[in-house]
Parts: C-alpha cells; sequence; structure tokens
C-alpha cells in the first residue's frame, strides 16, 4: 500500500496521563501509527510501556490526553461495531449460549432475524464450533472460548480486530493452533489486526509489522516489516535473526537506562 | 469446566460424559445413600424424644406418638373432635396466603429499589444510609408499631412478613447489580448495544444469580416470621394457632404447627431453586 492512501487507523501525538497519588504517569506519550487497510500489525513490550492503553484508546474504551486517533480520517469518539476487542479473559456473556454470544451484535444492531441466523452459522462454522453451538461459556475451554470471542467480533462486521494478549492464558498447543487459524481467518477476510503481545516469537509469526513499545513513559521506540513468507517457520534461521533483531531492540532501553 | 488442551480437530469434551449414568446396583444404592443420611439424625431425634418423655405422667412435652396422633387430628379429624380438628388446612393456606403475599409485595417494591440503588448514585446517596440504619431493627420491634398503623389483623401480619423478606432481596439485588463485570459493559457497548439497553441486556442477567439468592433468603424469612406476624391478633394461621395453643398448654398443637411451617417452608424453598436452576442453567455456580 502506498503512503497516500487514507489509512484505516491512524494515531497522531497519541498521549494517555493517568494520576497516580497526586503524580502524572505518562502511560502512553506522543505515539504516532499509521496502520493500512488488511494489515496485521503486533505491538510488542514490556508490561508498562502503553500497549494495553493504546489498544484500548482505539477501542474507544478511553480517552486520549492529547492527541488524536482516526479511523478513515475521522476521530474515534467511544466503542463501536466497527471495532471489536477480543479480551484476554474473554469476556463472554456467560448466560448466552455460544450461538447467542455470536448473535449479540447483530441483534443489539436490529439486523432482521433471518440474516442473523445466517451470520451466526457462518461465523460458528468458520472458528469450528457446530458442536457446541448450544453450549454455555462456562462449559467450554479457554481455546473455544477465544474462538467464540473472535467470532462474536466478526460476527458484527468489525473492519478491524483488536486483540489483547488474546492468547496469553491458553496453553501451548492451544495457542499454536489459535495463532494458525487467526491467520487463516485474516488471510480470508482482509481484516485489518491490531494484536498485542508481550511474546516475540508470536508477533514475528503473526504480523505484518511489529511495533515496539517501551515503558517509562511508554512510548512507541520502533517498528519492524516482517517480510518472512507465510507459513513461517518459527525456527529458521531468518526468523531466529528477527528474534535477536527485536530483543535487543526490547532491552535496549533497560542497557540506556544503567548507563 | 473443560478447560486443558485441544488435541486434533475434535474439541475436548464429548457428549457421551453429558448422559445419564447407567443403572446398576451399586448406582442405585448411590442414589439412596443421601436420603439416608438425611433421614438419620431426625430419626435420631424422634427416638431420643420418645424414650425422654413416653410414659411420663408429668412430661410437659408430649411424646412424639401424641403429636402425630394430634397432627393428624388437626389435618383430617376424626380423632379429638375439638376446636381444632380439621382445621390444619385453614391455617397453613392463611399462612401461605400471607407469606406468599409479604414475599411478593417485597418483591415487588426490593427489587427495582435494588437495581436503582444498585445502577443510579443519586438513588443510592439519598437511600441507602436510611436503609442501612433500618435494616438492624428486628421484625420483632416492628411489631407494636404494626399493629398501631395498620390494625389488628392479616395487614399487620403481611407487613411484617414484608419486613423480613424485604432486606435479604434488596441487599443481594444491590450486590449483585454492583458486581457486574465491567469487562461485560465495555463487550456490549464495542458489539453496538449501549444506554438502556444495557440494562436489559447486560445487568439484569448478570445480576440475576445474586438476585435468584436474595428470593431464596428473603422467603425463608418469610417463613421464619409468620408466628412473629401472625402475633397481630389474627384468627388463623400457623402462628395464630400456634399462639392459641400455647395458652391453652396444648404442646401437641404447637408442636404440629412447627412441623408443618418447617415442611411448607423447605418446600417453597425447592421450588425457588428448581424455577432458579431452569433460569440459571448457564451459571457454573448453579444454587
Amino acid at each position: 500500500m502506498s503512503d497516500t492512501a487514507l489509512p484505516i487507523l491512524e494515531l497522531k501525538g497519541l498521549t494517555k496521563q493517568f494520576e497516580f497519588n497526586g503524580d502524572r504517569i505518562d502511560a502512553l506519550r506522543d505515539a504516532h501509527l499509521r496502520v493500512s487497510k488488511g494489515e496485521f500489525v503486533c505491538l510488542i513490550g514490556a508490561s508498562g510501556c502503553g500497549k494495553s492503553t493504546l489498544l484500548r484508546i482505539v477501542a474507544g474504551f478511553e480517552k486520549a490526553t492529547r492527541g488524536s486517533v482516526l479511523m478513515w480520517g475521522k476521530p474515534i469518539e467511544g466503542p463501536a461495531p466497527d471495532r471489536g476487542m477480543v479480551f484476554q479473559d474473554y469476556g463472554l456473556f456467560p448466560w448466552l449460549t455460544v450461538r447467542r454470544n455470536i448473535a449479540f451484535g447483530p441483534t443489539s444492531r436490529g439486523r432482521p432475524a433471518a440474516e442473523i441466523r445466517e451470520t451466526v452459522e457462518h461465523f460458528v462454522d468458520l472458528v469450528g464450533l457446530q458442536r457446541f453451538a448450544d453450549a454455555y461459556p462456562h462449559q467450554l475451554s479457554g481455546g473455544m472460548k477465544q474462538r467464540v470471542a473472535i467470532a462474536r467480533v466478526l460476527a458484527n462486521d468489525a473492519q478491524m480486530v483488536l486483540m489483547d494478549e488474546p492468547f496469553g492464558a491458553l496453553d501451548a498447543m492451544t495457542r499454536e493452533r489459535l495463532q494458525d487459524e487467526l491467520l487463516d481467518i485474516w488471510q480470508r477476510t482482509g481484516l485489518t489486526v491490531l494484536f498485542v503481545t508481550h511474546s516475540i516469537e508470536e508477533a514475528i509469526f503473526l504480523a505484518d509489522r511489529v511495533v515496539v513499545m517501551s515503558p517509562g513513559p511508554g512510548r512507541i521506540e520502533s517498528q519492524m516489516e516482517i517480510t518472512l513468507p507465510r507459513p513461517r517457520d518459527v525456527v529458521a534461521p531468518d526468523f531466529n535473526d528477527i528474534r535477536r533483531e527485536l530483543s535487543l531492540r526490547l532491552h535496549s532501553h533497560h542497557a540506556r537506562k544503567a548507563a | 469446566m473443560s478447560a486443558g488442551a485441544e488435541t486434533g480437530t475434535a474439541p475436548p469434551i464429548s457428549e457421551a460424559q453429558v448422559s445419564a449414568a447407567p443403572r446398576t446396583l451399586s448406582a442405585v444404592l448411590r442414589r439412596l445413600k443421601n436420603p439416608a443420611l438425611a433421614a438419620l439424625f431426625p430419626v435420631a431425634v424422634v427416638v431420643f424424644w420418645h424414650f425422654a418423655t413416653y410414659g411420663r405422667k408429668f412430661s410437659l412435652i408430649p411424646p412424639p406418638s401424641e403429636v402425630a396422633i394430634q397432627l393428624y387430628d388437626l389435618s383430617f379429624g376424626g380423632i379429638w373432635d375439638d376446636a381444632f380438628s380439621l382445621t390444619m388446612h385453614v391455617h397453613l393456606l392463611a399462612s401461605l396466603s400471607r407469606v406468599y403475599g409479604g414475599f411478593a409485595l417485597a418483591c415487588a417494591v426490593a427489587l427495582p429499589l435494588g437495581l436503582m440503588i444498585g445502577r443510579l448514585p443519586l438513588v443510592r446517596q439519598l437511600l441507602d444510609p436510611t436503609l442501612q440504619v433500618l435494616r438492624p431493627i428486628p421484625v420483632t420491634a416492628w411489631l407494636p408499631l404494626a399493629m398501631i398503623i395498620f390494625g389488628l389483623g392479616p395487614r399487620s401480619a403481611v407487613f411484617l412478613v414484608f419486613l423480613g423478606a424485604f432486606y435479604p432481596i434488596l441487599i443481594n439485588t444491590i450486590f449483585g447489580v454492583r458486581s457486574v463485570d465491567p469487562r461485560l459493559f465495555e463487550a456490549a457497548s464495542m458489539l453496538g448495544c449501549e444506554g438502556t439497553a444495557q440494562f436489559f441486556k447486560v445487568v439484569l442477567p448478570a445480576s440475576l444469580p445474586a438476585i435468584f439468592t436474595g428470593l431464596r433468603l428473603g422467603l425463608g424469612f418469610a417463613w421464619v416470621v409468620i408466628v412473629v406476624g401472625e402475633m397481630t391478633g389474627v384468627q388463623t394461621g400457623l402462628g395464630a394457632i400456634i399462639m392459641e395453643a400455647r395458652q391453652l398448654s396444648r404442646t401437641e398443637i404447637v408442636i404440629s404447627g412447627m412441623i408443618v411451617i418447617g415442611i411448607a417452608g423447605f418446600i417453597s424453598d425447592r421450588l425457588v431453586m428448581l424455577i432458579g436452576r431452569r433460569l440459571l442453567r448457564w451459571s457454573p455456580n448453579n444454587v
């Protein structure tokens, strides 16, 4: 994509301050970021680097102290169905079955019943939960819950999926499966994904571009395009080169502080 | 819950695990174990009661056999043929109507009030302190005032039952509404559900388990206060018959009344639980 095309998401000088014991803490300082439609962007960094704050501001759950957040050039005012969040703790409605959780968005927006039914079946199929379509969330494993959460966002016609360490609570096997499935869905749907993780490997495996953030104050340190062909091999030498480079960048601010 | 690694394409839990257990002899014995254990203690109490009272001329407590005969006479008549014979259904119905009347009234006031106090800071600031001060006042203490305000008779009884059921329902409703996971509001608003719709689609269902606990406790308290409630000069009711029998030293009637209150309270609690189980199938910690 060319730099002149209107980006789906643009952050300009985004700053978020919190009051803490009378002090002002910069959770995020002067962040600039452009994301093109269809791009898969991973944000990595240690805790306190502002990656989750950035994501929550894009979701509309929190307001920026300064700076602007633009989606298709228009400021983001609050949460809306065009941006869906997938939380680490799922955030499913425990009183609704898998089907009804997925139907929640379309129902809230008053879509016709026949269309909702069709949409729900489509996304139940997409995430492979046909046999559990009428189960309640507490009957599902963590991986299945996260599939429901993803389907719920997709069923709502979201253009951008915001994922806040979505696979962080899952075991390694399930995580790998879901990473593959997510890439598959992303490639088939042309979604834009903004994905927060603290795993360098996960970021390189998934992303078109990795945004490295650092704490105290939270800021965007650097960015790196990942051009490795997919599917990516996590033990290939070039994968490891990138891993080493990103690891250096992630830890460089420690060295600078010590100096 | 079935957490754990997912292997292959088939998800980890299968329908087979949900199906009923096979009916073998050991399964039948296992099913009888709980009722048998539950019956053990009351049987022991009755046996002890029998040997402690039977055949003693001046025992103030009648033996269980006399209570059983009295209970039969109260329910079906034909033994003593006195003023109490064949009156149980009248008293039971009177008490039932007061318990459920007071309970329904308590629901009608406490549920909307609890939802508002839980959700609207202004209502909370306005009413919560007063309610917290009124709450520790026992229902018994309200008795004289209730009789002045509502007069002798069933209206006072219903009011006292209402008071007994009111606070558990209110407190649990407030708790339920206030402890809704904030994450669910975020999820709802990003899916296009905002404002008052959130109240019906998020707050209400999310607080239903706590509300149900409140209803269950409230109904329990309604039965607990029915005797005090029927000290207000009503002629019928399980509480009234206990008070009247006490003045006549008919202790076997007193005990019969106690037994019926216990059983009626137990059955009505079971009914609420059954309804709760249906409505809260989704909840991992179902009542």
